[in-house]
């Protein structure tokens, strides 16, 4: 009989401290994430050095806490998988380091992981991956379209030229005085709001599944500006709903074209933007036509966490992928 | 006995293996490179070369700065968890304490320091006294001018340790005088078998709680509680 898989994941690429324990890549044993937000809010955004100092004092406690949760032998234990990148340097550095320590204490093997394959591994607690496969993943720092034809492999069809949707958000919730993280207010407002002002959608050129949100951005701060001159008051409301429309409608059809022309069996969402009610139901209305079946996981596995480092890493030990101690934070890591 | 010691919070990655006062082996480079990357093929190859396992490692010392913020972390990161999962002590020394063992065989004061920009540094005064380093005055951050003047003050020999040296050379001898021992080069580097030492007697810090000694806020920490102050004063 095949043994069961148990995989430890730590995850600390930007401002979550995360340990998890997950058997055979699709039951999570524990989870534990501890978030930094309250002490970066006064920030108004991440501040990286605040960021790895948090993650050093944190992460021995989340280990300990996994551990305890998962109340597991280390006998049953088969890796050690981190988030080798992208993200902040200084922040990875931490993850890859007791990673490193963790593995050669229990003289374990190390797997370096893609955060973005977690992000995308994430979908597969809910429902096993049907190939081929098409991943939108939006979050603050990225905005993909990722086409896989097998476990492990990634090919990035489509990623943004400039700002990934996530910050667009937070630039322009920074606008409205909106506090930090801007993303779920600008959602909430939106729900509230009217598109009555047009912003601009950028399609780039015909058959490309690249995505450019600083045309955009640009235009709703001169909107503003314009409309503050005229002795106009907007609605942050409206703003809010015609901006997330543009956003929306650009992600949806470059989506929707990409899984037509790659025959996509499942299309799933990824990153903490897929967490954005605006984007879920658009999604949702515009495969409900199709027989391509739309996975959007549960809010919490949205958001960074160490869980699905572990699912991803649970591939990557499977295909017999190993790191040698001399793993590194590469915080431009490509995901291929 | 066996104590693993970890100094990466400076340039120099140093690593050495201790059965109580006796080294087993040490590793030092004096290199720009990445300790990240540097640091676990050390502490393997040399527990490898002593044919010790993890699981034997009675104790973990680690250099916890002050010294590069990044570099630190490297260290603590690596001896908290080291620490945690073979279940065993850590302690964290001051990088300055380590690196006045140097003067150890020294009867008089100790100024160990590293360059920390704009004419600043991290520094401490130190003199060994009944058989132990002892802090003589507290560590900080502070301008190597203003320091070198509290020095002067005190009308006594002061032997001055850093990797660093040669930037303050000058206005140490400007300042000091006859005062001023400086030694040669290789006495400028923390060993981190004097690291070992030091933390061999030393109470185990808890685990969860040891942190970097950096001596300095992160910048938008301090910014953010000096607008504090002036819209409080405002
Ligand atoms: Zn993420």
């Amino acid at each position: 009989m095949k043994k069961d898989n148990y995989i430890v994941g730590i995850e600390t690429s930007c401002d979550e401290t995360a340990v998890a324990i997950v058997k055979n890549g699709r039951e999570i044993i524990s989870n534990v994430v501890a978030s930094q937000i309250e002490s970066h809010k006064r920030f108004g955004g991440v501040v990286p050095e605040i960021a790895s100092r948090h993650h050093v004092e944190q992460i021995t406690i989340v280990l300990e806490e996994a551990f305890e949760q998962a109340a597991i032998e280390w006998e049953a234990i088969d890796a050690i998988t981190v988030t080798e990148g992208p993200g902040l340097v200084g922040a990875l550095l931490i993850g890859v380091n007791s990673a490193k320590a963790l593995a050669f204490a229990k003289q374990k093997p190390l797997i370096g992981v893609h955060h973005i394959a977690g992000h995308i591994y994430a979908n597969r607690f809910e429902q096993e991956f049907q190939f081929p496969l098409l991943a939108l993943v939006v979050s603050g720092g990225h905005t993909e379209l990722v086409l896989m034809k097998e476990h492990g492999h990634f090919e990035v069809i489509g990623e943004t030229r400039d700002d990934a949707a996530g910050e667009a958000y937070d630039k322009v919730a920074r606008m409205l005085n909106l506090p930090y993280p801007g993303g779920p207010h600008i959602d909430r407002l939106a729900s509230n709001g009217e598109e009555n002002i047009k912003f601009p959608r950028a399609w780039l050129e015909e058959g490309s599944y690249d995505f450019s949100f600083s045309g955009l951005k640009s235009s709703v701060i001169n909107t503003i500006h314009n409309a503050k001159q005229r002795g106009e008051q907007l609605k942050n409301e409206d703003i809010a709903a015609s901006f997330q429309a543009s956003v929306v409608e650009v992600l949806t059809e470059k989506t929707f074209k990409a899984a037509q022309q790659y025959h996509a069996k499942q299309v799933i969402v990824a990153g903490g933007v897929a967490a954005n009610q605006g984007l879920r139901a658009a999604l949702q209305e515009k495969f409900s036509d199709t027989d391509v079946s739309l996975l959007i996981p549960p809010l919490k596995l949205c958001t960074d966490n160490a869980a699905m480092i572990a699912a991803a890493g649970t591939i990557a030990y499977q295909q017999g992928k190993r790191s040698g101690w001399d793993l590194n934070a590469n915080p431009a890591l490509l995901l291929e | 006995m066996n104590i693993l010691a970890i100094d990466t919070s400076n340039q120099v990655l140093g690593v050495a293996l201790l059965d109580n006062e006796n080294i087993i082996g040490e590793f030092v480079t004096n290199l720009k490179k990445n300790h990240s990357v540097r640091l676990m093929p050390a502490v393997d190859s040399l527990m490898k070369e002593a044919n010790i396992a993890p699981e034997q490692l009675d104790k973990i010392v680690v250099a916890k700065g002050p010294g590069s913020y990044t570099g630190v972390r490297i260290g603590l990161a690596t001896a908290k968890t080291l620490a945690w999962a073979l279940n065993v002590p850590v302690v964290g020394v001051s990088s300055l304490e380590v690196l006045s063992y140097q003067g150890r065989l020294s009867s008089s004061y100790i100024c160990p320091f590293f360059d920390a920009r704009r004419g600043m540094v991290f520094t401490g005064l130190y003199q060994w006294e009944n058989g132990e380093m002892r802090e003589q005055q507290e560590e900080k951050n502070i301008l190597m001018e203003d320091w070198l003047k509290q020095l002067a003050a005190k009308q006594k020999e002061v032997l001055f340790l850093s990797p660093d040296i040669h930037m303050y050379r000058e206005v140490i001898l400007e300042t000091m005088g006859d005062l001023t021992i400086i030694p040669e080069m290789p006495f400028h580097l923390a060993k981190p078998s004097h690291l070992a030492l030091a933390g061999l007697h030393k109470e185990a810090d808890s685990t969860h709680n040891l942190t970097p000694n950096y001596l300095r806020l992160a910048e938008a920490e301090a910014n953010w509680l000096k607008m504090q102050k002036e819209n409080n004063n405002g």
